[in-house]
């Protein structure tokens, strides 16, 4: 796939200038995000659960930060807040010095599967954010076929959903949540339930993708593998309750191709990754089994 | 990209007579990475005639023989007058039914009963599919329309379409809108309990994703749950139909001169054997086209589900 997608110069399609003008330039001056002192709590039946506790981040015009966590962590609900769908129960959360209230196309959403629209063509789906952003028909179409040319899935427009595999929808996922030109593009385990092949290509085409776009990216996962081959910094979490434990400055050489996975800086940020979250890990076990 | 990357899931269009999508069948097509052009539907739309015999062919087969079989044992019942708890004494044989079935569609009237019921099918039905859509989609989505509308379903639902018969009389004008309003309230359920399924069953996650695209709540109304919602939907109009054939039934007990319900009972009454099992036979015929149109006619806003992509 890599090779189909370096050949046909797609990358030159993204001076869509007129709507890039409209977006202002991401990566330079929009797309700050800043979490402070945010607790998220949810009532259940058996008791408040505290989900996130006293997170504190900031992330920077342009960065591409991993939230890495164990599963139930409450990095989703994190990134949620961020992204406008779950209010912080303290704290504030803002984007460009604005309040987050709900969700809005400045954050473009990644999810993990089944998040496109199966009555919707591959077009129809990514043209259904210029849409709502009031652009019209023709626009919207020439919008969603840049993007698509972009993912390399060009020739699939008119295809549905559901014919495609895993990886080409995910592929479509990125070009809708890109074509309303986002300051932020938030992503929750988007290549969680592909398998490790898809994955990695995947991987090496968001990275070629965001070199050109340079817009603010949080990277949800719990593989160590993919936040430290993805990101600039990695954001480490810990379970009940969910707290930033670590921040982790990934200083490997961009671009990023598949033969870092086996380097020796690579393999020592790993570790670094590794002995954090074990430790972490165990305290998490060892407070359980006192209260249990 | 994994070996799935480029298989695309096309389906042949076959014949498909009660709308049952294991009649189906899917075929896996791998087309290669280089090409993804090649990925066209038409090129595998049709199965080739030998294969379509064995299967297709073969239970279309069965189905026809299954209903002659019960055509022949029963012409045999009637002519020898069997009578073993059950008695085809008094029953006319097919073939009579036919020789009477040919006398009446070589008159007129037989064929005004058929459109006079047809009209008030239609009339009852548009009616029901509008009420009940809109009213299945007010309480899918609120909690307080559900809260209010839900006890009258639960208490009405239950009613047989006779039942209504006195108090259809009694609170309508005309003869005519007391037929259609029971022939209506029969439609009607079906299609609001299954709007408000499929309304239900909205995936949260597509929702998000609309909000995070910009997408108000009325265009998330429109984008995500009505098309979410119409697999659903369409099964309750087609079965929204079957149901409002035989209200209609019931209701035309009160019809004064037309309608094939009327038809049916009113040969009962005169003792018309033959006559009455025409009118069934109709009936049941009708209902079932009717279905089937509507299963048709909403193909196309299903056709998401299964096809390889648009052509
Ligand atoms: N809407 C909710 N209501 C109640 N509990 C929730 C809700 N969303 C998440 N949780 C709980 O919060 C914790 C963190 O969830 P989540 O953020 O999804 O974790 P992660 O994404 O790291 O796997 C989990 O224990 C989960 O059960
Ligand atoms: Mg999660």
């Amino acid at each position: 796939m890599s090779e189909v997608l370096m050949n046909d110069n797609r990358l030159a399609v993204l001076d869509h200038s007129r709507l890039r003008a409209k977006a202002g330039k991401p990566g330079t001056d929009r797309g700050r995000i800043s979490v402070r002192d945010v607790d998220i709590v949810f009532d259940t039946p058996t008791g408040s659960h505290i989900a996130v506790q006293n997170a504190n981040l900031t992330v920077r015009p342009g960065e591409f930060v991993c939230l890495l966590g164990p599963s139930g962590c409450g990095k989703s609900t994190l990134m949620n807040s961020i992204a406008g769908f779950v209010p912080p129960t303290r704290g504030d959360v803002t984007v460009d010095g604005e309040a987050v209230t709900e969700p809005g196309p400045d954050r473009g959403m990644v999810f993990q599967q089944h998040s496109l629209f199966p009555w919707k063509t591959v077009k129809e789906n990514v043209a259904f954010g210029p849409l709502m952003a009031g652009v019209g028909q023709n626009e919207a179409n020439s919008v969603a076929r840049t993007f698509l040319s972009l993912v390399g899935l060009a020739a699939f427009e008119n295809a549905y959903p559901n014919t495609l595999s895993g990886g080409m929808q995910q592929r479509v996922g990125i070009a809708r949540a890109l074509a309303n030109y986002p300051s932020v593009l938030l992503m929750d385990e988007p290549f969680g339930a592909l398998d490790a092949q898809t994955r990695i290509m995947m991987q090496e085409n968001l990275l070629e993708i965001w070199r050109e776009f340079h817009n603010t990216v949080v990277f949800v996962t719990h593989d160590i593998d993919e936040a430290v081959f993805l990101s600039d910094r990695i954001v480490v979490m810990s379970a009940s309750p969910g707290r930033i434990i670590a921040d982790i400055k990934v200083d490997l050489p961009r671009p990023r191709e598949q033969s870092l996975l086996t380097s020796p800086d690579f393999m020592a940020l790993k570790r670094q990754c590794l002995d954090l979250i074990r430790k972490e890990t165990l305290n998490a076990f060892q407070q359980q089994n006192k209260v249990g | 990209m994994d070996n799935h990357s480029n298989a695309a899931l096309l389906t042949a269009p076959m014949e498909e007579t009660d709308g049952s999508p294991g009649v189906e069948q899917i075929i896996r097509k791998e087309a290669t990475m280089a090409s993804p052009m090649a990925e066209k539907t038409s090129d595998n739309a049709r199965l080739p005639a030998r294969i379509w015999m064995k299967t297709i062919g073969v239970r279309y087969l069965v189905r026809i023989m299954a209903l002659i079989v019960a055509v022949v044992l029963w012409e045999f019942a009637s002519r020898n007058g069997f009578h073993f708890y059950i008695n085809f004494d008094n029953i006319p044989a097919p073939s009579v039914v036919g020789t009477a079935l040919v006398a009446e569609l070589s008159g007129q009237e037989f064929y005004l009963h058929i459109l006079h019921s047809l009209e008030r099918v239609a009339i009852a039905y548009v009616l029901a599919v509008v009420v009940g859509v809109i009213l299945g989609v007010a309480m899918g989505r609120s909690r307080w329309a559900e809260d209010i509308i839900l006890p009258y379903i639960e208490l009405l639902r239950p009613i047989p379409a006779v039942a209504w018969i006195p108090l259809a009389i009694l609170m309508l004008p005309t003869e005519q809108s007391s037929i259609i309003f029971i022939t209506f309230l029969g439609a009607l359920f079906p299609v609001i309990l299954n709007t408000v399924h499929g309304v239900e069953q909205t995936s949260s996650v597509l929702v998000r994703a609309a909000r995070s695209l910009g997408a108000s709540r009325t265009a998330i109304l429109w984008h995500v749950v009505l098309p979410g919602a119409m697999p659903s939907i369409v099964a309750g109009l087609a079965i929204g139909m079957g149901v409002a054939w035989f209200s209609l039934l019931a209701g035309e007990i009160i019809s004064g001169q037309y309608g094939i319900g009327y038809y049916t009972w009113n040969s009962y009454t005169l003792i018309q054997y033959p006559q009455i099992i025409i009118g069934m036979l109709t009936i049941g015929g009708l209902g079932t086209l009717c279905t089937l149109l509507v299963r048709k006619g909403c193909n196309p806003l299903l056709k998401w589900q299964a096809k390889g992509g648009r052509s």
